[in-house]
């Protein structure tokens, strides 16, 4: 009896569509968000992620109407982020189909809100999303703001750490140096975060090769967040989980 | 009929839609004549347990299921909707449950916490619950659980860092530490074989 290691799709919605893009830039249309979250479900997918990456307010009705219609199709968790600013904006998305949130550049504004979630709904409905690179921090990670367009001199260790005993989950640990390039995960990054970190990490960034998934693994992650390489077809999600069986890591099929 | 109580805790949708499947009117509400006529009531809970004490008893939650208990009415508590049948919960400064049980839930001893993901379980022998689905895997996501068997009772076990009660069967209250309403077909089937009993 072993935790299964999870393959997590992830929708990146703007506009009510599915998009993705190279290191967040060049964004192209990659389908209608219920519809492939649907797929994915039926191809064996053990979560689904949705980030809603515009999040202006008529994005975010946007987005609460595909979770909750998405909600309809599908038997697995969901999780949701973008534009969460307050233990109220969670309990809205919770009550529409949202199994866990996950939060970014306003935990980094306001490092309370992750207190405010997690004290009214536990921990575990909380994913601290971490979009960071390489840079001069003391632990050469640092963390950025705006889809990796801005930086923030935090260390993104120092700010996993205060952000766990705060309150959250999971670490979605996104890598901005690798996301859409598909040459692998930040496997150096993901090593360093896993010597800190006491909850669960979900890597995100880079996949590529299907050794990629298999690597991060090894390095330390809980779980593996890829978009292009499913949106696209590149890979299917059994085809991944029957590479790590074979490489040895549990997996639910 | 099946009611999900609606005290402000817990993925009420998902739960309304996945119980929907098994072809029963599911209704969610925390109105007690309904939940006390209803075939089946559905304890959600997500949160902590402290917290989800304090929302049900504004709705007089205790009540309804102490209720049912007495009458031998089906009851399905999910999660933390479990962890409230204990006695006991150690989570935070520690608070009471309803004694529907006896035992408390503690911190789960594992490095990683929460327990986040799709696990085995160890079916208990003679399981109507997980008849078919016993190899299958279920959806978790807690820190806390009880530890030792409900008495009287089938208890199915789970392995995460240390042994722990996935789900009890006793008589009609039946419960799971996990998320049937979000473990995909194998959880379909396990809501089946309860509105089966209902």
């Amino acid at each position: 009896m072993t935790l299964v290691k999870r393959i997590i799709p992830c929708l990146d919605v703007s506009g009510g569509r599915v998009v993705k893009g190279v290191n967040f830039v060049n964004l192209v249309d990659a389908g209608d968000p219920v519809e492939l979250a649907k797929r994915y479900d039926q191809e064996g997918a053990d979560e689904l992620t949705f980030l809603d990456i515009s999040a202006s307010v008529e994005d975010r009705k946007t987005t609460i109407d595909i979770v909750r219609r998405t909600a309809e199709q599908v038997f697995i968790p969901l999780t949701v982020g973008g534009g969460i600013r307050s233990a109220d904006d969670v309990n809205v998305l919770l009550r529409n189909g949202a199994d866990k949130v996950s939060i970014n550049t306003a935990a980094i504004m306001r490092p309370e809100l992750i207190n405010e979630i997690s004290d009214r709904f536990g921990n575990q409905v909380l994913v601290l999303s971490v979009d960071a690179r390489r840079g001069r921090t003391s632990s050469g990670f640092e963390v950025t703001t705006h889809g990796g367009r801005q930086g923030t001199d935090i260390d993104a260790l120092a700010w996993v750490e205060a952000a766990i005993s705060r309150g959250v989950g999971e670490i979605l640990l996104n890598s901005m140096d690798a996301d859409g390039t598909r040459a692998g995960y930040d496997l150096e990054m993901i090593a360093a975060v896993r010597k800190i970190s006491s909850v669960p990490i979900i890597a995100s960034g880079g996949a590529g090769s299907i050794s990629d998934f298999a690597q991060a693994l090894g390095a330390g992650a809980d779980a593996l967040l890829a978009a292009s390489v499913f949106h696209f077809g590149v890979h299917r999600i059994a085809d991944v989980k029957g590479y790590l069986a074979q490489q040895g890591y549990p997996v639910r099929r | 009929m099946i009611a999900i109580l609606d005290y402000g805790s817990g993925n009420l949708r998902s739960a309304e839609r996945a119980f929907a499947l098994t072809g029963q009117e599911v209704i969610v509400t925390s109105d007690p004549q309904i939940c006390a006529d209803a075939h089946g009531l559905i304890v959600p809970g997500v949160g902590a347990f402290e917290a989800c004490m304090d929302q049900l008893k504004e709705v007089g939650g205790d009540l309804i299921i102490s209720k049912r208990v007495a009458r031998q009415q089906p009851i399905f508590g999910i999660c933390v909707g479990m962890q409230i049948l204990f006695t006991l919960g150690e989570e935070k400064n520690g608070s009471l449950g309803l004694g529907i049980w006896p035992g408390s839930v503690s911190e789960i001893s594992a490095p990683i916490l929460p327990h986040i993901g799709w696990n085995s379980v160890q079916v208990a022998e003679g399981s109507q619950l997980f008849e078919g689905i016993e190899s299958q895997t279920f959806y978790f996501v807690h820190s806390f659980a009880a530890k030792v068997p409900v008495p009287n009772a089938l208890n199915s076990t789970c392995e995460y860092g240390e042994t722990f009660i996935a789900a009890v069967e006793a008589g009609s209250v039946v419960a799971t530490q996990f998320h049937p309403e979000k473990s995909g077909s194998a959880g379909a089937v396990l809501i089946r074989n309860w509105a089966k009993s209902l």
